[in-house]
């Protein structure tokens, strides 16, 4: 039985005649029970039905499902006739016993005719012929063809948003008829076309996926797309009524968004909508469209470290006025390998600081962090992984990466925690002027925590915020090599500019090593010996 | 591929300027003789302006009495302020806006011009404290100011300038027409 009150049967009628189709009824009138949307929608019409005609004929108990032809013919009459329907509003109840019986000898021709017959009002065929288990098989094969690894799965449906327009215009019909006999609407209870659609499909869909868990919050949602072009026009008269709620933007195809036409129905009058808007809708001639399926898995985020041997390879790509300039990068080296492991449609790259070009990054390497986009794969183990990493170091000797895992969101965030606390160790190849001995550098090795004053480099500057940086230089060790020429090994405070510490960069940084030295320094060759951040954590060879 | 590992040896001077910046020139600025300005443009398109080797206040051994970046009553270069990443604030400048008046002590006095538009991002302040950079260091720590052009304009704006041959070859004529007809 459906959970029907005494209070529903003027809204099932009404409804019923104006093109509603058996499950939109239920939905306005707030019936919450999942089960009775999973009923197919032939039996629920035969329980509205009859549901209706004990109104009109109370003495009457026999049910909705033994009813006659005859029976049917005459609730038609007995529900059009008194409300005084203008004729042209398809009445669905006349097919049904016929149909009925047809179905039970050849379901085929029967849902044809069906759906010939009436295309429901309001859900546009939605919770209709777009809702069942054939559906539910075509949208399951989709998924499949994209092989993704899950074992959960979420459903997500996207209307077209029209479909408001005719929902409201659907409760003003209603509203007439209640206010009549002074009952109130309950609109706030009714059940969502999304809603109704997920109780009935979800399941279906999961089934045919295997067997696999319906969760609310699964990482793995599979999105349905219905559109109705026919109907599209149903908003239009709004941008007139309430054109403030429709506002152009460039990276929207359509103004008539969803949101939008959600608030402009809010602010209507009931009046002018009527004078706008059928009441109720007009009927369309076909259902949505072939729905739209779209696939989505929760990105997954991967850490590692990276070691870069290369002086003439860029951490990302670089391009000048569109032109690449060097022929691949650190991200891209990593990324090649990782993204068809986990069969990823793209990713973000990101690094605790980076390196320029012309600069290597040697010993334990960078912490890095990757979020992979849309992993059609999601799980690799730990040999797996080790395997990734092996796959990635021979596929480059420019490179390497160590300590390869899966990470979650919220640990990348310790990457990017202190950056300016942790401290990082470098050697530097330095050029001096005039001629040099081993003792005339040694007092450097003595220098501890030395403060600069750094302006912004100019080098930078033309992106970055011009300011006056304070850095730590902690430790200084030279390495006398000739007579023009020693190693600089310094460990700093992460954000210092060491080139800019060893030429001076105009001398907006001070000190320098051409000040502290007395004469021109320039920096030839830079490494970075260590990154001194304790994330991710290092994974035993 | 890889690239070359250069190591430079002595005989090879390295500079930051030579490996980052293209050097562009303005002789005789506003037809004043050998007043030549140098600009360096960086590869991102910032400017660094600074006097060329040739300009009087670097010959005969002058000595710099002051430098004064207020260029009138009311615009004093050193107000200049630019905050954030889009530098927003800073003075916008024209080819022939005055940057600053350096006065030698033999009370020659010479203008210093902008040469390129954009906006002025910094002034040399350190050049005040110690003018001797300015004769010792004229195209590093002795520079005038640094300027931004606009991003459309970043390679349009060096068109009315010299090239370092063009600039050579000038001076070289000067120093023909200078030297007594034999």
């Amino acid at each position: 039985m459906l959970p029907l009150k005494e209070k529903d049967k003027p809204i099932v009628r009404k409804l019923l005649s104006s093109g509603c189709c058996a499950r939109c009824v239920l939905r306005f009138c707030c019936v919450s029970v999942q089960a009775a949307y999973r009923k197919p929608p032939q039996d629920t019409l035969k329980e509205l039905q009859a549901f209706i005609s004990n109104t009109e004929n109370s003495t009457s108990q026999e049910s909705a499902a033994d009813s006659t032809e005859e029976n049917s013919k005459s609730h038609d009459a007995a529900v059009s006739e008194p409300l005084g329907e203008p004729p042209n509003k398809r009445v669905k109840l006349e097919p049904v016993g016929t149909e009925e019986e047809e179905e039970a000898a050849a379901p085929a021709v029967a849902k044809l005719k069906e759906e010939e017959s009436s295309v429901c009002v309001a859900c546009l065929g939605i919770l209709q012929e777009l809702c069942g288990s054939t559906q539910a098989v075509k949208i399951a094969e989709r998924v499949k063809t994209e092989k993704y690894e899950f074992d959960t799965v979420v459903l997500s449906v996207s209307l077209p948003a029209q479909l408001c327009v005719r929902e409201h215009s659907c409760w003003l019909h209603v509203k007439k008829e209640l206010r009549e006999k002074s009952m109130a609407v309950d609109k706030d209870n009714a059940v969502q076309v999304k809603e109704a659609f997920k109780w009935i499909m979800q399941g279906l869909v999961a089934k045919e996926l295997g067997g696999v868990v319906v969760v609310a919050r699964s990482l793995f949602e599979v999105s349905v797309e219905f559109t109705h072009p026919e109907t599209d026009a149903d908003c239009h008269f709004l941008a007139s009524t309430c054109a403030d709620c429709f506002k152009s933007t460039k990276n929207k195809q359509s103004v008539f968004t969803r949101m939008a036409v959600v608030k402009a129905l809010e602010k209507i009058s009931d009046a002018v909508f009527l004078k706008h808007y059928a009441c109720p809708p007009a009927q369309p001639t076909s259902s949505c469209s072939p729905q739209y399926v779209q696939c989505l898995h929760v990105s997954i985020f991967i850490a590692g470290r990276y070691n870069k041997f290369s002086r003439c390879l860029p951490q990302t790509p670089w391009v000048i006025d569109g032109e690449r300039r060097m022929e691949s990068s650190v991200e891209e080296l990593i990324a090649a390998p990782v993204l068809s492991s986990f069969r990823a449609d793209g990713f973000n790259f990101s690094s605790s600081g980076r390196e320029d070009v012309d600069v290597r990054t040697l010993g334990n390497g960078r912490p890095f962090a990757m979020e992979l986009l849309n992993p059609h794969r999601s799980r690799l183990s730990k040999v797996e992984m080790k395997q990734l990493q092996e796959t990635i170091n021979e596929s480059s000797d420019k490179i390497r990466v160590r300590d390869l895992q899966i990470v979650s969101r919220e640990a990348m965030s310790r990457m990017k925690e202190g950056e300016e606390d942790k401290t990082k160790s470098y050697t530097a190849l330095v050029w001096t002027r005039k001629p040099i001995q081993s003792d005339d550098i040694a007092f450097i090795d003595d220098i501890k925590d030395l403060t600069l004053d750094q302006k912004t480099p100019l080098r930078v500057l033309h992106r970055r915020a011009l300011a006056v940086r304070q850095r730590v230089v902690h430790r200084m060790n030279t390495r006398f090599l000739d007579s023009h020429h020693f190693y600089l090994e310094l460990k700093t405070q992460a954000g210092t500019y060491i080139k800019e510490f060893v030429h001076g960069d105009f001398g907006r940084t001070k000190p320098n090593l051409s000040v502290l030295l007395k004469t021109d320094t320039d920096i030839l060759e830079l490494d970075v010996e260590s990154v001194d951040v304790d994330w991710p954590p290092s994974i035993p060879e | 591929m890889d690239c070359l590992e250069q190591k430079d040896t002595e005989a090879t001077a390295p500079s930051v300027i030579e490996r980052y910046y293209t050097r562009w020139f303005r002789a005789d600025m506003k037809g004043k003789p050998c007043e030549d300005h140098c600009i360096l443009q960086h590869s991102n398109r910032l400017c660094v302006v600074t006097l060329a080797e040739t300009h009087p206040i670097l010959q005969n051994g002058r000595a710099i009495k002051s430098i004064n970046y207020k260029i009138s009553n009311c615009c004093s270069r050193l107000n200049n302020k630019v905050s954030g990443k889009s530098k927003r604030g800073g003075q916008f400048l024209t080819d022939f806006a005055p940057l600053c008046r350096i006065t030698c002590t033999d009370e020659t006095e010479y203008t210093i011009y902008s040469c390129i538009r954009g906006r002025l991002l910094e002034v040399n302040e350190s050049i005040l404290e110690t003018p001797t950079l300015l004769l010792e260091k004229p195209s590093t720590e002795g520079y005038i100011a640094v300027i931004l052009p606009k991003f459309e304009e970043s390679k349009t704006i060096t068109e009315n300038l010299l090239s370092r041959e063009e600039f050579e070859s000038i001076v070289s004529k000067r120093a023909v027409a200078q030297s007594p007809p034999s």
